[in-house]
């Protein structure tokens, strides 16, 4: 049952919601609980703007469990603008056109095929931006 | 603190075991084990450790401390544990070995074993994409030789490489690989058949791939009043160090810099009183190309950027600086997931005893074997020497 799982990461994964440093203005993205040698309150939510650049990509063409259907597909590696690199698919785009530098924004689609819980799984992927 | 020795070892070939199974190959490789150390008898063994890192994801066996001493008739009265840390966890059962044996433990039995072949590469895929951060990598896709498929991107960005830049490794390997009667694939390849493997994540292709297959390797480990006993050369693990990082490459400052494999080398080094320069064989985690060169340069072999370039020149053959792979390593051997750790360290140990055959290191005295979970969020390094 991964219902509850997948629920919980709504704003994240909705929203690209992180976390800002009060202080320093350090973003990180996901949240995460906070080190052992950080104030909680130091910390507060943050939207991130979704821009950013491809830091590295690869496509895939051996998938894992769950994600046949997708038959090949591109990840990356994607800097946002905000400092803080992001593991996620890229979609709207086409292999050859791909490159390291190129900037990229967010849009919310399905993740993966549904499981035996029948939920669709949306999230956060990047687009070549549209100019 | 007591030395410690390694007393018996011990491997099935590595493989598409279909007609046997996890207990089957264990049992092999742990009687091997025992063949070769005479002087010493099963009721002896005072502690057993078994590394696996899919055995619940790929054969649903959990307890294999409890399952696998059932199976070789250990003594009940001895602890026996299953340690993961993904294609480290055999290195990792290694590494708490050692401590129970410094600690005044005479003997101990150490197996690595994997059974993954009754899955197809879907499966095998999900089961390594475990290793990374589930929330924030495997949820997207990503596989483990996609994400270093992106470091081989970013690096030849980097640096200035063109694609067939890393083609030394694994021609390395498959030469080494040839020669080695255990080993998944046993042919040579040479650059032209390089350039024309078909991708699997671009820009990794099936030949700078390795693969999954199923296999056990053990180890005995004993303390000096025991090892005096035996006969034959004396090898010691005189440096033994775990070191970590995040599973989330995304989260690494600097994702081309592998913390954990560098820090846990220098500390295993320093345990032996030894730096980097003093090591004449290596095992490392090498499933691709980038990623022996990323751990050569977080070690310090090469400088940042170069390490392909001393490959392209011959440094990583059997008679080059920096040796690695020589019973195939990752590509050629094949990649026993958590079982690996205890090949790498049984391809050692046969260098520093000087019976390793067609591909031994001349005069090698030193060895390190490092072993990596996932993109080297955990790395495990061991430091052998030759006693004369």
């Amino acid at each position: 049952m991964n219902i509850a799982r997948h629920w919980r990461e709504r704003t994240t994964r909705y929203r690209l919601e992180g976390q800002r440093h009060r202080h320093t203005g350090e973003v990180r993205f996901p949240a995460q609980p906070p080190t052992l040698d950080e104030d909680p309150n130091d910390w507060e939510p943050y939207q991130l703007s979704g821009r950013g650049e491809i830091y590295s990509f690869s496509v895939i063409r051996q998938a894992p469990s769950g994600y046949e259907s997708l038959g090949l597909y591109p990840v990356a590696l994607v800097r946002l603008e905000e400092g803080p690199l992001v593991t996620a698919q890229l979609t709207d785009c086409d292999e050859a056109d791909l490159a390291i530098g190129m900037p990229v924004e967010m849009v919310t689609r399905r993740l993966m095929d549904t499981g035996e819980d029948g939920v669709l799984v949306y999230g956060y992927k990047f687009r070549p931006c549209v100019q | 603190m007591t030395n410690v020795y390694i007393a018996g070892m011990g491997a099935t070939a590595v493989g598409e075991h279909y007609g046997r199974d996890l207990a089957d190959l264990a049992s092999e490789a742990a009687r091997l084990a025992l063949a070769s150390a005479p002087g010493i008898a099963p009721h002896q063994i005072g502690a057993f450790y078994v590394g696996s890192a899919y055995s619940e994801e790929l054969y649903g066996q959990g307890q294999l401390g409890a399952y696998l001493a059932s199976v070789l008739g250990l003594s009940p009265s001895i602890p026996a544990l299953r340690i993961e840390a993904a294609g480290a966890s055999g290195a990792m059962a290694l590494y708490q070995a050692v401590q129970a044996v410094q600690n005044g433990l005479p003997l101990a039995l150490v197996v690595g074993v994997e059974k993954v072949t009754d899955h197809l590469e879907d499966a095998i895929e999900a089961a390594q994409a475990m290793a990374a951060d589930s929330n924030e990598e495997a949820l997207h896709g990503v596989t483990l030789t996609a994400q270093w498929a992106m470091l081989m991107r970013r690096y030849l960005h980097e640096y200035g490489y063109a694609a067939d830049a890393f083609a030394p490794f694994p021609i390395n390997a498959h030469a080494n690989g040839a020669k080695n009667p255990l080993a998944l694939y046993r042919f040579a390849i040479d650059a032209n058949k390089y350039r024309k493997a078909a991708m699997v994540a671009s820009p990794l292709n099936l030949l700078d791939c390795s693969t999954l297959a199923d296999g056990a390797a053990a180890l005995l480990i004993a303390g000096e009043q025991l090892a005096r006993e035996l006969d034959g050369p004396r090898i010691r693990i005189a440096g033994s160090a775990v070191a970590t990082d995040t599973p989330a490459l995304h989260r690494r400052r600097n994702p081309l810099e592998l913390h954990a494999a560098r820090a846990s080398a220098h500390i295993a080094l320093g345990r032996a009183h030894l730096g980097v320069g003093d090591v004449h064989v290596w095992e490392l985690t090498d499933p691709h190309g980038i990623a022996a060169t990323l751990a050569l340069e977080a070690i310090g072999c090469y400088e940042s950027g170069t390490a392909p370039r001393y490959a392209a020149e011959g440094a990583i053959t059997p008679t080059g600086k920096t040796p690695i792979a020589t019973a195939g390593g990752y590509k050629a051997r094949g990649d026993v997931g958590g079982a690996s750790g205890i090949y790498q360290v049984i391809e050692i140990a046969r260098q520093l005893s000087g019976t390793a055959g067609a591909t031994q290191v001349a005069n090698a005295r030193v060895g390190l074997a490092q072993s990596l979970g996932g993109i080297g969020a955990t790395a495990v390094s061991h430091v052998l020497i030759r006693e004369s």
